[in-house]
């Protein structure tokens, strides 16, 4: 064994036996960001914090709660009357299952508008929607633990979606819920997958997403790739080391970030009735259907998709579509140019119509439908799956703007 | 850009929520809920536990936490609050939750319900429905045994429990033609046939306590959440004149 050249004292110990050093330097000291970042990339070290929030939070809540169908409801209000500090533990945690979706949306969104899923980085934009999807399935299955009315139903109604599936439809809702309704069973298994399952994939894949980030490098509002210029020492001529440049940038926007959360913990937990409903202050009654259910905010867009469709099939179908086809996002836009900056008028336009529609259905699915509802349901329907159309049509030949060498 | 987009989409949606019929419902009033008086809430506590508590229960909830937060001492609560004993036939001990002596099944076969536990049900039902709940009971002979219905929560199968107080008030309908064109008879008012033992501003203000103590069971902590709250804007307010300070430091070299 060739002796390595590292360093002397506790460092050099350490590293040589653990690439201490070397992980340091090749994702902070000497990891190259461009330095043109706008207000839209905090969104993805916002997004780190508020995981790591959850899993801290989640550790503690986990201490003293208890997934019975006859007590989690009250030991959730345990938590909250009886335990030190239980309530800002509590309130923590749900406010931050709403700002997660909050952040991600938006950079995802920061994604899309600056082509950050294209050549060269469809893997880092891939393992992103498995984290959204991983994300997606972590809050619903969360949002059963407090056993309240709300949690009940909202889950017996998405679990009963599987049963519009042809054939084993009712047996895999069977097997979901591990009963034939909604239960106990479902309550331990979800409060298993909850605590311990999904939150080690979600790890695993922001791992997996910043390993794929920090290998190709990231993409700026320019579109323009810093690694095509570099100096004589092979550092980008428009790129800063992340640490400590985009470390106190960052910093800054975490404050912004947690005055507007605080806020909402402190003075609005429950937001209106949309990050705490007001019927899950209600314990769990499987014989009392509410009058509305609704789920929360971050999923009405697709459960607006879904009752846009008269048919049971083709809406759960028509859901689920919603988010394959943001899969497919790297090979449905065929352009060159990345940046909304440089893209064409068409391109601006659909990008409007996905983010009114978005907004529109987010809206729509909060509320009890009626015709009228359900009519603008559908255009606005038409409207996000028309950006992926558009997209794919206009993307082949389209004018573009050039675009610069080198970043702005 | 985006900021158009907000606002167009802000104009368009409550246009789109305006085509939903709301409910009727008497009364419909707002009610303010000062946490600083302490007296009222006290005075709603007594409230309760003498008329709610012999049939509803305040499970998640302990006698001596409401004797601390809205300073009642402790032998005050005991005389005062606590009505129930234990399996031994011992007087309810002061830390304990505050639970009824009624059975679910009692409960069940006299009101085919079993009244719901209301330590929450200000953050279920929000305390301006309370408010109007509580002072919507009306003389209705239609219904057997119970004889008033509700303008707020229509057939509810509770009793006027608090009549003595209030007295009895009879509805005065209108006729009103919603939005598709039918017609309705509505309730616009009472008239009060039988008086209580107190007037109606009397009556008005026990709701307005025992609402500001059902304010209160539903979330005891939330004067400190807000003070707590204060501080920590405050203080991070000061951080990020720090880290405003030291982002602009770090990046005058960067152009």
């Amino acid at each position: 064994m060739s002796e390595k050249d590292t360093g002397t004292g506790f460092m050099g110990w350490i590293d040589a036996r653990f690439p201490l050093t070397k992980m340091y330097e090749e994702h902070l000291s000497r990891y190259y960001a461009p330095k043109n970042f706008n207000f839209w990339y905090f969104f993805g070290s916002l997004a780190l914090f508020v995981l790591i929030l959850q899993i801290v939070t989640g550790i503690f809540l986990t201490m003293h709660y208890k997934p019975d169908g006859d007590m989690a409801f009250s030991s959730v209000e345990y938590i909250m009357r009886d335990v030190d500090w239980g309530w800002l533990i509590r309130y923590l945690h749900s406010t931050g299952s709403s700002a997660f979706f909050i952040v991600v949306y938006l950079h995802m969104f920061r994604a899309l508008i600056y082509g950050s899923y294209q050549k060269p980085r469809e893997l880092i934009w891939i393992f992103g929607m498995f984290i959204f999807v991983a994300l997606m399935a972590e809050a619903f299955m969360g949002y059963l633990l407090p056993w309240g009315q709300m949690s009940y139903w909202g889950a017996q109604v998405i679990i009963s979606l599987f049963g519009a599936i042809p054939v084993v439809g009712d047996e895999l809702t069977l097997w979901i819920r591990g009963d034939f309704v909604v239960s106990d069973a479902t309550l331990n298994r979800f409060f298993a997958l909850h605590v311990v399952a999904v939150p080690l994939v979600l790890l695993m894949l922001v791992v997996m997403h910043i390993l794929a980030l920090h290998e190709v490098g990231s993409n700026n509002p320019d579109g323009v790739e810093i690694k095509k210029n570099k100096d004589e020492n092979g550092i980008p001529l428009d790129g800063i080391p992340f640490h400590p440049y985009y470390t106190v940038k960052d910093i800054l926007g975490l404050v912004v970030f947690l005055i507007l959360f605080s806020v909402v913990v402190f003075f609005m937990p429950e937001m209106g009735g949309y990050f705490l409903e007001h019927a899950n202050f209600v314990p769990a009654d499987q014989f009392k259907t509410p009058e509305h259910i609704a789920p929360v905010w971050y999923f009405t867009p697709y459960y607006a998709i879904l009752r846009a469709i008269p048919d049971k099939l083709l809406g759960v179908i028509a859901m689920f579509s919603a988010i394959i086809v943001l899969f497919l996002l790297p090979w449905i836009d065929r352009g060159k140019v990345k940046s909304v900056r440089y893209r064409s008028t068409t391109f601006k336009l659909l990008v409007v119509i996905l983010v009114i529609s978005f907004l529109g259905l987010g809206y729509l699915g909060a509320l009890p439908a009626t015709e009228t509802r359900t009519m603008f349901a559908r255009l606005f329907s038409i409207g996000y799956f028309g950006f992926f159309l558009g997209l794919w049509w206009i993307s082949k030949n389209e004018t573009t703007k050039p675009v610069p060498a080198r970043v702005q | 850009m985006n900021k158009v987009l907000i606002i167009v989409t802000g104009l368009l949606l409550p246009a789109i929520g305006l085509a939903a019929g709301g409910e009727y419902a008497y009364p419909d009033d707002k009610i303010e809920i000062d946490w600083s008086d302490k007296a009222a809430m006290q005075r709603g506590a007594r409230s309760f536990v003498n008329y709610c508590m012999g049939c509803h229960s305040a499970s998640y909830s302990r006698y001596n936490r409401v004797g601390e937060d809205l300073g009642i001492p402790e032998d005050l609560v005991r005389e005062n609050l606590i009505f129930t004993t234990e399996a031994s036939g011992a007087k309810t001990k002061v830390g304990a939750l505050m639970k009824n002596a009624m059975t679910p099944e009692y409960a069940e076969q006299a009101f085919g319900i079993v009244p719901p536990d209301l330590s929450l049900v200000a953050r279920s039902r929000g305390v301006d429905w309370l408010y109007n709940y509580l002072r919507g009971f009306y003389v209705d002979e239609i219904r057997d045994g119970l004889g008033v219905n509700n303008g707020v929560f229509a057939n509810v199968g509770m009793p006027h429990v608090l009549a003595d107080l209030q007295g009895l008030q009879a509805p005065k309908y209108q006729t009103v033609t919603d939005s598709n064109g039918n017609e309705h008879e509505v309730i616009v008012g009472f008239d009060l046939i039988k008086p209580g033992s107190l007037s109606k501003s009397e009556y008005d203000q026990t709701i307005h306590d025992l609402v500001a103590f059902l304010d209160y069971i539903a979330e005891p902590y939330k004067q400190t959440r807000k003070n707590v709250g204060t501080g920590v804007i405050i203080f991070l307010l000061a951080f990020l004149v720090l880290a405003y300070f030291l982002k602009k430091e770090y990046w005058k070299d960067v152009h």
